[in-house]
């Protein structure tokens, strides 16, 4: 009796564990084709950081919009993160106003442009009062304004094989940007900070604001963006500067 | 030396095998499971914490602005909180399944109902009298084979309130999460508060395995340490 019975549980448990197994080959194909897989999803860490991504992707419309504020909630204290590059190119630009500087949009799009900030200006601007928390647990609210990344991203047209947007810096930063959220309406290229030019501090002359993820994703100094089918080739091939230093790509939290 | 049976090689006492577990194998393997995830969550929320040992109330703040209160703490940043913040989610997950698997089995085994939801009768201030008389005079517990009326109420909002509000005050950090459901935040005026409460529940939880871990040991440490390994407190008495 007692064999027949631990006969029976043995044969259960194999077929659930072959059930598990094959359920889990046949769930990653398909997070990775609807693009629930993050690019640093190896290591120790890949497991969590991939459920933590591909829940959010799954459970934020694609244009859930992140709080807004009133003006009267904007903090007077608003703590300027490092320093802007002291690279003589930027130095250049910056004590010039930075009338030579252009913001350079290339990749796969069908338009490759360069745009001045005049340019950028020109475009329709979006203003909006938004939280942002640094991802050592400070946060403020700022009133952020420039053009939403999806006006200057269908002006040039993007590619139907797209999958990502990469922003590099001036201070040698680079991110990047899943489509969910660079098209999202309140992911900005912002030129200025509670009613005035942004500052230097905070990332001047063009910093990206991504509101659904922590600060780091929001870089600052922008000089070019890229549109791309793959990150592999981009430093170490996970996506940003952040991953290699301990930090996760995806920051929605 | 009665009553044996034979099992592939495993030889069972009958007395043992008629007496029903103290833990059942899903309670005990969610138990350890969660108990390595809970460290995994406290750890890291301790390095998190060093980037910034400053707690807040309402939706922001930073230095510059005033403090609740301030950890006597090194800051750290650029380091712990990166692994901090992978192991948390990590743990959290792992925490999160393990939640699921022990709450969806509680209801469906009636545990949460036959173990520890309080019959009404001892709900008496005659049963709550006696019992808080016996803890306070630290009386050494008697296996009774079941729950006293505080081990349930505190395994219960332990289970039902600190657990969820520990989630919930964490989603309300994620702006991305809070993009789906502003009340998250909402519901606790600020993204620092959420922030500051994540910290205070961790420290009732904290207190409550203190409490718990001294019971334990009050009770018996080796008898309930193998109550929830095996799923029995010790050699019943039947033995020769």
């Amino acid at each position: 009796m007692s064999n027949g019975l631990s006969r029976r549980r043995l044969i259960t448990s194999g077929l659930a564990a072959a059930a598990g197994a094959s359920g889990l080959v046949y769930s990653a194909r398909l997070a990775s084709r609807h693009g629930l897989i993050p690019p640093d999803n190896g290591g120790i860490w890949g497991v969590g950081e991939t459920l933590t991504y591909a829940a959010q992707r799954i459970l934020t419309s694609h244009h859930s919009l992140a709080r807004e504020f009133h003006r009267s909630q904007i903090s007077r204290v608003i703590p300027v993160n490092g320093e802007p590059p002291k690279t003589e190119p930027f130095a250049h630009l910056s004590r010039d106003g930075f009338v030579d500087w252009r913001l350079k949009v290339d990749g796969l799009v069908a338009r490759p442009a360069s745009f001045s900030l005049d340019q950028l200006k020109r475009f329709r601007s979006r203003t909006q009062i938004t939280h942002q928390a640094c991802e050592e647990g400070w946060s403020f609210i700022a009133e952020w304004t420039g053009v939403p990344l999806s006006t200057v991203l269908n002006f040039v047209g993007v590619g139907s094989r797209a999958r990502y947007i990469v922003f590099f810096a001036f201070d040698d930063f680079w991110d990047s940007l899943d489509l969910a959220d660079a098209f999202h309406p309140q992911t900005l290229l912002t030129y200025g900070m509670n009613g005035e030019e942004l500052p230097a501090g905070h990332g001047a002359p063009l910093r990206l604001r991504v509101a659904r993820q922590l600060g780091y994703k929001s870089v600052k100094y922008l000089s070019h963006i890229l549109v791309t089918n793959t990150l592999k080739h981009i430093g170490k091939g996970l996506g940003s500067g952040a991953p290699e230093v301990g930090y996760s790509w995806y920051a929605g939290i | 030396m009665a009553g044996f049976t034979y099992t592939s090689g495993i030889v069972i006492q009958q007395s043992d095998v008629r007496r029903p577990l103290r833990h059942t194998a899903l309670v005990r393997i969610t138990h350890w499971v969660f108990t390595l995830s809970f460290f995994g969550l406290l750890v890291s929320g301790f390095a998190i914490i060093l980037a910034h040992p400053h707690f807040y109330w309402g939706e922001t703040g930073a230095i510059g602005t005033p403090s609740l209160f301030d950890l006597p703490l090194p800051t750290m940043t650029g380091g712990p909180s990166g692994w901090g913040r992978s192991l948390h989610f990590l743990s959290a997950w792992i925490a999160i399944f393990t939640g699921l698997l022990y709450f969806t089995s509680g209801i469906l085994t009636q545990h949460f109902r036959n173990q520890l939801f309080p019959a009404l009768a001892s709900m008496s201030w005659r049963v709550l009298r006696a019992t808080a008389l016996d803890h306070l005079r630290l009386k050494r517990p008697v296996d009774r084979g079941s729950y006293n009326i505080f081990q349930r109420l505190a395994y219960l909002a332990v289970i039902f309130l600190l657990f969820p509000m520990m989630i919930v005050t964490g989603f309300a950090m994620s702006p991305a999460i809070t993009s789906v459901v502003p009340q998250f935040v909402t519901v606790f005026g600020g993204q620092q508060t959420a922030r500051t409460l994540h910290f205070f529940l961790t420290v009732v939880l904290v207190l409550f395995l203190a409490v718990h871990v001294a019971m334990v040991i009050l009770a018996g440490f080796a008898a309930r340490m193998r109550a929830m390994i095996t799923g029995r407190p010790g050699p019943t008495k039947e033995r020769s």
